[in-house]
Formats: structure tokens, sequence, C-alpha cells
């Protein structure tokens, strides 16, 4: 029982925490620059949660790492201190990120989440410093202290004790501690690293025994010898003393004046004196600060402006979370299925053979009311699986970043028509696509900066990923404006991989490009992290195909690469136009259908080859016979007897000769049985209202056979 | 050969199932395939055509909402085809990830052949159905053709 009360949690927690991260990375990469309050105040929220979650989960790693960004973000709220290094904290914040995201992932793969985020929780923390000006900043040591110490005054509330402001003027005083922790209380190390941390606001130049105090190893001395610190700070003993003495689970406390220190600091210590020197008047505004903050209302401190702001923001959007809720994926196929069952049945009943020929006005129209809200019904359903590609869409800026870091190239990434959505199911096979073709634009398409000034582009390139509504489907497209593809050596090694199979003069250069889909296809004649092995575009395809989607690039030498995957909006219902061919039934998608119509025998006509064509209102079209191409047997094989149909796929036509069209319906698509291969032309299987099983038709199969 | 000593050992956890094989006919001679894998036998009904399919798969059928693939035992067998008559029904096989109907002349019964009476097939393969037949059972006088299930679906 327990068991399973854990497990369901954590598939929460999992999904919660994938959210989260998620949000985290595309605000971060948003803001890269220049982070302004709401942003850091989101990211301190996200992290807050994320140490809550994942404390509560008992997963210390990961709240350790989340912990110290968390810090790092309250302290940049609160003091909004001016010399971030901005690029440097996103680093620490993705790498953050990514520890989580790996923890995560094992965490799902049923492993022991054992990563060690000690490090990384160190080295936010000595950033952190850095910001503060405690620890030395390796480029300007001197530069940055200052525009601390100056910036925040106007930002505060001017109520700095004036006791303070004397004493740090006043000198320096030693100070050694000893502190026990109640027994029992546990995690005493992290309890010392604590107290650690909230000293350094106020205190200089600590060191403490045992010195490793993360280490776990450290609990049984901190239990049996206590906890020794010394430190060098500005305030008086009582100040200290009150401070120390206010730990959680302080069982004994000693603090001695160790000997004051000449105002001019000159002991030999880490730091470097200039540094000190300044720093001590800078420590002053987080003695404020600290307080403040956690009793902002009871202190009777007015919040600033921002605050207000950050607060009002934060209030509504928890309300409008907590109008949604998260359901399990599984429960929506479930009701998808029923749904699609309800359908089925309703049809069997509404055409039930036993009623034809009788008069039932009633019975005709409450089945007409019926079959409205069933529509309604579906509706509603349908549109509850049906999420913006944005999640999918905004976590491709990560990847840009990543790779414009890493390549020394500048890309900027433009996102138009995020909103657009798509079912569920299909979201989970098209990420991978996007980030396959957008990585080969950025490492293959996207020249450097040198070569781009060379030939007189903007050194900034730009790739665009668009989505947009175009019929029953949806496109995405991903743009750059690289040097384009290089026909002549895809065809060379489409040569020398034997997929060449027409005189060469044959090919067109829109063909050729389609190479680039092959499996094992790669032009690149050194594998990089990136790309090189041949099996991006190859992955592109084969998830494509999951969901009956294609892909289609587009390239223009020297002006860029345009990839569009053309996706069905859903996979489970459809709208169709049923046909009869002998005495089969097959199922055409309506977005497909352009018109039908009787072909008269005077315009039809053939060519040498034997090809069948028809002259309809002036253009001429292909004619594939839907019966000679699946063999099938018993079907009308004058045209002028059965009926064509007019399909259309992107910008290709072709007219289809079928015996009859019943009439349309709504086709619950279904999956071939997994035994079976795919078969050209064929997307799925739907059932008939008298359970007889319909194949309905891949248009697009028509035009790449 | 350790091949094939798994695949003996899969499924065979249910103890009652153990050494259970249901038996059916396609002209004079008797096969068996093991009753795990059996999942329900149905009546011969109607089949959609699926083009483009190797000849020996019959299409696929509507079983109370699910849509099952469809393989005709006789055909694959390489057999002269023989009129569907009432003794004709679909055994529906559920191996791996796959649900099939098998289609065979008649269904005989479910019989108990022990380890001990299974013999190796001939090791000469004149017949082109022996290379779908893993072992030979005895029951009697009677001679059983057990089924290797994965080669009959899996095998080009």
């Amino acid at each position: 029982m327990t068991d399973f009360d854990r497990e369901s949690m954590l598939e929460m927690f999992i999904f919660e925490m994938s959210q989260l991260v998620d949000q985290l990375e595309s605000t971060i990469v948003q803001s890269e620059s220049e982070y302004n309050m709401d942003q850091i105040n989101e990211i301190f929220r996200i992290m807050h949660t994320i140490k809550g979650s994942s404390a509560m989960m008992m997963f210390d790693n990961i709240a350790g790492v989340s912990h110290s960004i968390e810090d790092l973000f309250y302290y940049l709220r609160e003091e909004q201190p001016q010399n971030v290094d901005f690029k440097t904290l996103s680093d620490h914040v993705l790498s953050g990120a990514d520890f989580v995201k790996g923890e995560l992932s094992k965490i799902q793969g049923g492993q022991k989440a054992d990563g060690d985020g000690t490090d990384l929780a160190k080295t936010i923390e000595i950033f952190l410093k850095q910001i503060k000006g405690i620890a030395p900043v390796d480029d300007t040591p001197t530069e940055s202290p200052t525009t601390v110490s100056g910036e925040p005054t106007p930002e505060m509330p001017v109520s700095v004790e004036p006791i303070n402001q004397a004493q740090a003027t006043g000198g320096l005083t030693r100070y050694k501690a000893k502190i026990h922790f109640d027994e029992g209380c546990e995690m005493e190390n992290i309890r010392a690293y604590t107290l650690v941390h909230n000293l350094q606001d106020i205190a200089a130049d600590i060191t403490h025994i045992p010195e490793d105090v993360i280490d776990e190893e450290t609990i049984p001395l901190i239990r049996k010898d206590g906890f020794i610190l010394e430190f060098t700070s500005a305030k008086d003993y009582d100040f200290l003393y009150d401070h120390l003495a206010s730990t959680v689970y302080l069982r004994e406390l000693k603090l001695e004046r160790e000997g004051a220190i000449a105002t001019e600091p000159t002991e030999s210590t880490a730091n470097a004196p200039v540094v000190e020197d300044i720093a001590a008047p800078v420590q002053e505004t987080p003695i404020v600060a600290t307080p403040a903050a956690v009793g902002n209302s009871a202190q009777g401190q007015p919040l600033t402006a921002q605050e207000a702001a950050a607060q009002e923001i934060q209030k509504s959007k928890s309300s409008a979370q907590s109008s949604m809720i998260s359901v399990n994926v599984n429960k929506l196929d479930t009701l998808l299925n029923l749904m699609g069952e309800l359908v089925i049945s309703e049809a069997m009943v509404t055409q039930n053979s036993e009623l034809e020929g009788l008069q039932l006005d009633s019975f005709h129209k409450e089945t007409r009311h019926l079959q409205g809200i069933i529509s309604n019904l579906q509706q509603t359903v349908m549109s509850m699986r049906m999420v913006p590609l944005s999640a999918t869409f905004f976590r491709m800026h990560r990847i840009v970043r990543d790779m414009c870091r890493q390549l020394d190239k500048d890309v900027q990434l433009d996102i138009v028509g995020e909103e657009t959505e798509v079912d569920k199911t299909i979201i989970e096979h098209i990420g991978d696509p996007i980030m396959h073709i957008i990585r080969n634009s950025i490492d293959h398409g996207v020249e450097s900066p040198s070569e781009r000034r060379n030939v007189g582009k903007p050194t900034k390139a730009r790739v665009l990923l668009e989505a947009k509504n175009a019929g029953g489907d949806v496109l995405i497209i991903i743009k750059d404006d690289g040097r384009g593809i290089n026909t002549e050596k895809v065809f060379k090694k489409a040569k020398e991989n034997g997929l060449v199979n027409r005189p060469d003069n044959e090919y067109t250069e829109k063909e050729i490009q389609q190479f680039i889909f092959l499996p094992g296809f790669s032009t690149n004649d050194q594998v990089t992290a990136f790309s090189g092995r041949g099996v991006g575009m190859d992955v592109v395809n084969s998830n494509l195909e999951i969901v009956n989607g294609t892909a289609l690039v587009d390239s223009v030498p020297g002006e860029g690469t345009t990839f569009t995957l053309k996706i069905p909006l859903t996979l489970s219902i459809i709208d169709g136009m049923s046909v009869l061919v002998a005495n089969s039934q097959y199922t055409i998608p309506i977005a497909h259908i352009i018109k039908s119509f009787k072909a008269q025998p005077e315009s039809l006509f053939m060519d040498p080859n034997g090809n069948e064509m028809i002259t309809e209102r002036g253009e001429i079209f292909n004619i594939v016979r839907l019966h000679e191409y699946f063999n099938i047997e018993g079907a009308k094989t004058d045209i002028c007897d059965g009926t064509l149909i007019m399909l259309e796929d992107g910008d290709q036509v072709v007219c289809l000769l079928v015996d009859d069209l019943i009439g349309q319906r709504q086709a619950v698509v279904k999956p071939m049985p997994k035994y079976f291969r795919k078969v050209h032309g064929l997307s799925g299987c739907t059932l008939l209202g008298n359970g007889d099983i319909s194949l309905i038709i891949d248009v697009a199969g028509f035009f790449d056979k | 050969m350790a091949e094939v000593k798994d695949l003996f050992e899969e499924n065979e956890t249910d103890d009652t199932m153990k050494d259970q094989y249901l038996t059916f006919t396609i002209d004079e001679e008797e096969y068996g395939i093991k009753i795990a894998y059996v999942k329900e036998i149905i009546n011969m009904c109607a089949i959609t055509k699926v083009p483009e399919m190797p000849n020996y798969v019959e299409g696929i059928i509507n079983l109370r909402g699910e849509l099952i693939g469809v393989l005709d035992v006789r055909k694959r067998f390489g057999k002269p085809f023989k009129e569907h008559d009432t003794d004709t029904c679909i055994i529906v096989v559920v191996y791996n990830e796959y649900i099939l109907g098998f289609v065979v002349d008649a269904v005989q019964e479910t019989t108990i052949i022990p380890e001990a009476q299974i013999a190796p097939p001939p090791s000469a393969k004149l017949n082109f159905s022996n290379q779908f037949i893993r072992n030979i059972g005895k029951v009697g006088d009677d001679v059983t053709l057990l089924l290797d299930i994965e080669k009959f679906l899996l095998q080009e």
C-alpha cells in the first residue's frame, strides 16, 4: 500500500519536476543577457518548489543543488546587485537544471538518484559570494564591490541601524564560537553548513572545524566535539550571540571574543585586503534585508513597488493554476477509446438495418439530437488531448544556445505560432525531429560569423521555427538563412551509397534534396558532437512515420534551407469519406478531397507509357485506379462507370477511381495490427457501424510511390 | 540450441498449462500448439483483405472491437486451397506483442504431451512445412507435429 502511494507520488513528482525544469530553462534562455525582476522571482519560485518537493521525496542531492540556486536568487531578488555576470549565472542555473534532469531520469528509470550535487552546489555558493563581494572576484576585484555598496542603498528602505554603521567603521573583531546541536536533531552537518552560510552575511574570513561539513562523515564529529567556528565581524558581541542563538535545534552556544583587529586589516588572510575593507560596510545590507524578508509585514516595513507587484503576479498565477488539473494520459486514452466505441455504437443503432423502411419521424429527430451531443462530446474529448507546441518549441532555445556556444556561431531563434495545438501523442513524437533538424541547420547550414560577413550576410544568423494549421494538418516549418544544401555533394554521396537508380539528369534539385532523409546519409566528412553520423534525419523520418507525418526539404544555395514537417492534427478520429470498391469500403480523409465527379469519355486519354489521364476544367491530372493499386478483384473497370475523387496532398493532385461514394462519416482511426508491415497508401483502419472493417487511405502514400 | 531451450521455458510459469497442447488438423495431419499461446477459438468470419501482404496473410478481423491480423496456416504450409466449411475456424494466438488469428481446417482437442514423449523432428527437411515444426509429440499411436510459433510467424 505504502509502496503504491509512493509510486503514484513519485510519478506526480517526476511530472511536476520536469515541468518546472522546462519552465526554468525557457525562462533562463529567454532572459540570458539580462534578468528582470519578474524572471528572478520566477526562477526563485521554481527553485523553491523544486527544493521543497525533492526534500519531501528525500532526494537530498536535488534539494541541495536547488537550495543553493534558490539562495542565489534570493539574494538577487532582495539586493538587486548590479555587478552580476548574467552569462555565468545562466550557466550555473542551467547546469543545475541539467543535474535535476539527470537525476529525474534516473528516478524515472527506477534507479537511485545517486548523483553528487555538492560540487555544483559549492560552485554556485562561491558564485554567490562573488556577487556579494565576499570572495575575491577573479577579474576586477576592486570594481565590483564598490558598485554593490553603492547600488542597494536607493532600493533599500533607509533603516540601516546607526550602531552598525558606527561599528562597521569602528573595527573588526575576531570571534570564536563553539556550538552543540540538540541530540537526535539529525543532519548536523547540514545545520552547521546553514549556520556558516547565514553567517556569511555578517562575517568574513570564516573558518570552522570540521572543515568539510557537506561530507556526511563529519556528523559524528560534530555530535561529539561540537562545531567550532572562527570568524571576523564588525558586529558587536551581543548581536552575534543573538544571531547564533537563533539557530534551530541549538543546545549549547559558546561565543568568545578572540581579540580586536586593527581598523587596517593587515593579517595575511586569503582575501585581498582591498576587498575585505570594502566588504565590511557592504555586509550590512543583508542584515536589514534578512529580517525584512522573513517577516515583511510583521516588521512594518513598506514593500517596495516592485515587491508588491511581484506578489501580485504570484497571486494571480497561483489562482490561474488552481483552475487546472493534471490528468494521467492513460485516463485520457481510455476516455478517447470509449469515445470511439460510442461513435461506432451510435452508428450501429441509428443506421440499424432493422429500421430500414420504417416511418420513424420522432426517432430520427431524437437521433439527430443524440448525434449532436455525441459530436460535441467528441470535440471536447479531443480538445482535452490537444497541447500547444510552445513547450516543445521553447525547449529549442536551449539547444540553439548550447550549440552556438560550442560552435562559436551566432544564431537567433525566432518562434512563431507556438500556440498551435496538436494531439498529445503527436507532440511526443515531434520533439526529436525538430531538434535534429535545428541541430542540422546550425551545424551544417549556418556559417560562422566571419564567413557570413564575407558573403555579405548579417553576422547573426536567424533560424525560424514556425507552426501553423493547414486543413487537417499542422505544418511545422524550420527555416535557416545559412548556406543551403550542397546538392552536388548530396548527389555524389547518394551515388556512392547506391541510391541512384535512374539516369542522373532525371533527378530534380528537389528530389536530390530529399535524399538527406535516408538512414545513414551524411555528407559531413567528420563526425562532430552534434551531427555527422547520418542518424538525425533518419530519426526525423521514422518518428514522423509513426504519426503519419511527412517531411519536405527545400533549399536555395547561399540563401538557406527550409524544412517543412507536415503532421496530422490528431491521430484518433478523422472526418472521412467512405467509398466502395468491389465489396469493400475504404475511408479517405476529407481534408484531402477537393471534389468528386463522373468522368466523360472524351476527357480521358493515355500517354505512351499507358498512364491514364483526364482533363478537368482545362487542367490535366493523373488517374490512379484504386482497385489496380490494391489488387482488388470485381471492381468497376470502366472509368466512366465509377466515380473519380480528386485528392490533393500539398501541391500535388491526383484523381482516384473508386466504384461509388457512400458518404461522410466520423472514423475512429485504429492502427493496423502489429504483425503487418507498413502498407503504402494505407494509414490504418476503422470500424464501420455494422462491425465491418474499412481501411483508411493514406493520400500522401499515392504520391510517394 | 540454448535459444530453443529458452523458448521452452517461456510461459511455463503456470504449472497447469505445462505440457498442454491444443491440436488442430490440416488435411489428415495433426498439429499441436502450446496452450499458453492460445487465447481463444472463434468461428470463421468475414475477413477484410489487406493489400500488399504475403499470400498467407488473409487480412484483418474485428474481434469485439479489437483488430486482429489473420494468417492461413494451410497457405503458410504451402498446401493446396480447400473451401472453408463448418469445421474451419480461427485460433486466436498471443505471441509476444502480436495477437493473430490462425485459420485451420478443424480444431481437435487439448491434450497433454509430457516432455518425455517429445522427439526432435527428422533431420532431413524434405517437406516445406517441416521448417515450422519444432518437435514431434507421440501420444499412444498418434503423432502430433508441434508448431514452432516464432518461425511460423517471423521467418520470411
